[in-house]
């Protein structure tokens, strides 16, 4: 069962990302570890990583309250906030990034240009990743027994020596995990970057893209995409991809919060979230409708101006190729990572097993799978480029580990014995499998495949590479319009965005309906 | 009714040696040992769930090669397996050929929980939840019902009283009945006849009756609740402290059970246990004698 996905890995990752080194390697060994050395390479590799302490802190600090809120307390509307601060996670990062343009850019809503400035990127990568450290820590805070904390406290432990000794401990792997994961995020972040940095932020997965697409110096790219491999790598195994342990039962544990200091923390975390979450939204469809401060729909108009041949972009084809492209790649992500995940979750857990779960960090680096997929199938002797393939090919692997992560602990807490019980019941196999096993894990069937929509038709880094200029997807067709002049294609962007945000939304609010709470990601 | 011929069952290693059982039609057997005996294991080979040698029929027909699913044995499991998607009504007529909504309310109504058909399966107590699971093993009339442990999560209270009322049922019906259970006052109070499982081969198949007053080895008189000295097995009544007793026995503890003291002990190395009255009631740590005495003089 393992096999389709080590050779799809093997095939789709490994092989681009050699194709990248063995080109840099043949154009240039020199060169190559002459843009190593170089000062301006460590002072990018110094901002990429700066960016990412000062985002992860800056999610934390947003994230945990809410988390903790959201785990502890009872409240009304409480599983609609829940599914709410879910939404930015599944938000494609071209969409959340011209959202902080809207907001904190150059004619911004809030009055302050925070684009090119390392402060835009912190705000737009807590937006993104608050999801993350609310679910990964949630979960284990949601689960804690409290009767542990209160065996410490009869066991003679203070309320601060209960908390420190039996609560922190049981809490500091999620927050680890959590905190990791949202570093890659943010580490390998582009998306984000390549709209708000204005061209003045370099982080070292811009500066890959920007030394392929624009400077054409390949040994250059080579070279930053090895580092940033490295890097990676050399985050992972000195940290761990441990996840979170959950504690125990399952259990909802959370309570009514009493008087009015946890009423009103409960309130104050409350509306914050959702302001948090739900403003950059807004400012989309407002600026959609905006055009030198008055009301219009003239960039709705040229959204859906069809075949305009004045219009470099045609938005409308381009939601068109979004759905197509991300719909196999989905139907791919699915089946490939559906076999990993059964795999995983009946094979055990041993030695090169554990290197398959490896081999698919979240904090891949799209823009070097994409510029590999470019060099090993998109040119003779083998050229895919024209037939769409690569794009589907690229867009399952971005999301091959969010399926994997949704799947394997589905399938591996399946207990088998309802089989048992279906067979003495007179079922045969077959029907065993429809009417038991295929009901029980449908709610994390349908989470995974929408997680793998959602990523799918919003990746950028990989696709930005991969599409063609004549039909592009809707990510890249958004950033080439916020990349134009004029008001009325602005407008058109923000429209564009719109449709995307909603396209997303709508499936998020679909897994929503099939119990999201019951699957946990990452 | 069901009647197994040199079972045997292994799995990296034999789990079970040539069981020989015949459980005749509606007799209640219930197969006692210690855990990791190999019960569980049984109850699977006779389901079909895992394989076996030897041969295993059920009214006369032979279940080499048939299927779990088409055996026509129910099976009850330690902990409900209640299918957590479906309601209690879908559960119940799970093994139902075709929709019997009048099927499935009779059989909630026989196990006590009639109008229950809409309820999720999450909302039912543990007792509830063993009850829906026991209809639900009954809608399709299956010829043998297994019963793997099935009071073993619940509290002692709810145990005794569901024990009772299952047995009930199950006679009412005259279900052929194989169940494990590693309690013995389970066993004796549900079964015919009581089959002590050690390390995987029956030891002895007797009524609770004759496994009390004729244990076949030491083994089965210790797990049935006798005392063994000098290879003699005495009940605790017929155990007292006397000062010439011909055993010292060390006093470990003493309870207070059913309207009179039990006393336990360690007579070199052999766990003993006897009836005491409160006034010559020992304290633990000391060492008494004790004798048998007749119970009747």
């Amino acid at each position: 069962m393992l096999v389709v996905p080590v050779v799809f890995l093997l095939v789709m990752f490994v092989v681009p990302v050699a194709a990248v080194f063995r080109v840099g390697l043949e154009t240039g060994p020199s060169q190559m570890l002459e843009v190593m050395g170089a000062g301006r390479t460590w002072q990018i590799l110094g901002f990429t990583v700066l960016q990412a302490v000062l985002s992860t802190a800056a999610t934390m600090l947003v994230a945990l309250p809410a988390a903790f809120v959201l785990a502890t307390f009872r409240f009304p509307g409480r599983g609609l906030i829940r599914a709410l601060v879910l939404v930015p996670f599944v938000m494609p990062t071209v969409v959340v990034a011209a959202a902080f343009l809207a907001l904190i850019g150059p004619t911004g809503a809030l009055g302050v240009d925070l684009s090119g400035s390392v402060w835009g990127l912190v705000l737009a990568h807590m937006f993104l990743n608050i999801a993350v450290v609310i679910r990964v820590v949630g979960s284990v805070l949601a689960t804690m027994d409290p009767r542990l904390e209160e065996a410490a406290r009869v066991l003679g432990a203070s309320r601060w020596t209960a908390w420190r000794r039996v609560t922190w401990p049981l809490l500091r792997p999620a927050l680890r995990a959590s905190a990791l994961i949202v570093f890659l995020f943010c580490f390998t972040s582009f998306g984000v970057v390549q709209v708000l940095g204005a061209g003045q932020l370099r982080t070292l997965e811009v500066e890959i893209y920007r030394q392929t697409a624009y400077l054409l110096d390949l040994p250059a790219a080579a070279a930053l995409s090895l580092l940033q491999l490295l890097a990676v790598v050399a985050m992972l195994a000195v940290v761990g991809n441990s996840g979170g342990a959950r504690t125990g039962n399952a259990v909802d544990v959370a309570r009514a919060p009493v008087g009015w200091r946890q009423r009103g923390g409960v309130a104050a975390v409350v509306v914050l979230t959702v302001v948090v979450v739900l403003a950059p939204l807004a400012i989309i469809v407002v600026r959609s409708l905006m055009i030198d401060g008055r009301l219009t729909t003239v960039g709705w108009q040229m959204l859906f101006s069809q075949g305009d041949s004045t219009n470099a972009v045609d938005p409308f084809s381009a939601v068109l190729a979004s759905l197509r492209t991300a719909g196999g790649a989905t139907l791919l992500a699915m089946l490939v990572g559906g076999m990993a995940a059964f795999g995983l979750a009946f094979r055990g857990r041993g030695g090169w097993l554990r290197s398959v779960d490896a081999l698919m960090p979240l904090g891949t680096s799209a823009v070097t799978v994409g510029l590999g997929m470019l060099l090993a199938f998109g040119r003779p002797p083998l050229d895919l480029r024209n037939t769409g393939l690569l794009i589907v090919l690229a867009q399952a692997l971005v999301a091959i580990p969010f399926v994997v992560r949704v799947l394997a602990p589905a399938l591996s807490g399946f207990d088998r014995r309802y089989l048992d019980a279906a067979a003495v019941l007179g079922r045969s196999p077959v029907r065993a499998l429809a009417g038991v096993a295929v009901p029980l894990l449908l709610p994390a069937v349908v989470v995974a495949a929408g997680f793998a929509f959602a990523v799918t038709i919003g990746e950028f880094g990989a696709t930005v590479f991969l599409a063609s200029p004549a039909d592009p997807t809707l990510p890249v067709a958004i950033s080439r319009l916020l990349a134009r002049p004029g008001e009325v294609t602005v407008a058109a962007a923000y429209a564009a965005s719109a449709v995307l945000m909603l396209i997303t939304a709508a499936v998020v609010v679909g897994m929503d309906r099939v119990r999201l709470s019951r699957a946990v990601a990452f | 009714m069901l009647s197994m011929t040199a079972v045997e069952v292994s799995y990296d290693e034999p789990v079970l040696h040539g069981i020989d059982l015949e459980v005749g039609p509606g007799e209640i057997v219930c197969i006692l040992g210690p855990s990791g005996g190999g019960k569980s294991t049984l109850l699977r080979a006779v389901a079909g769930l895992v394989d076996h040698t030897g041969s295993i029929a059920v009214a006369g027909r032979s279940l080499a090669g048939v299927p779990a699913h088409r055996r026509g044995v129910g099976m009850m499991f330690q902990d409900d397996l209640l299918f957590p998607h479906l309601d209690v009504a879908s559960n119940v007529g799970f093994g139902l050929s075709r929709q019997d909504p009048q099927r499935v309310a009779q059989m909630l109504e026989l196990v006590g929980l009639a109008g229950y058909e809409h309820r999720a399966v999450d909302t039912l107590s543990g007792g509830q939840a063993q009850r829906v699971a026991l209809a639900r093993a009954l809608a399709p009339e299956p010829d043998v019902l297994l019963l793997d442990e099935p009071f073993g999560a619940l509290d002692v209270v709810l145990k005794a009283q569901l024990v009772l009322e299952v047995q009930q049922v199950l006679r009412d019906r005259g279900v052929t009945v194989l169940a494990v259970t590693h309690d013995r006052h389970e066993a004796f109070t549900m079964a015919d006849r009581v089959a002590v499982l050690r390390a995987g081969e029956l030891v002895q198949v007797a009524t609770a009756d004759e496994l009390w007053n004729k244990p076949v080895d030491a083994y089965v008189a210790r797990l049935v609740g006798l005392s063994v000295l000098d290879g003699v097995a005495y009940p605790p009544e017929e155990l007292r402290i006397t000062a010439q007793g011909r055993w010292a026995l060390q006093v470990t503890g003493r309870t207070f059970l059913d309207g009179r003291y039990l006393v336990s002990g360690v007579v070199d190395g052999e766990s003993v246990t006897f009836g005491s009255d409160a006034r010559s009631l020992p304290a633990v740590g000391q060492t008494v004698h004790i004798d048998r005495v007749d119970p009747a003089g």
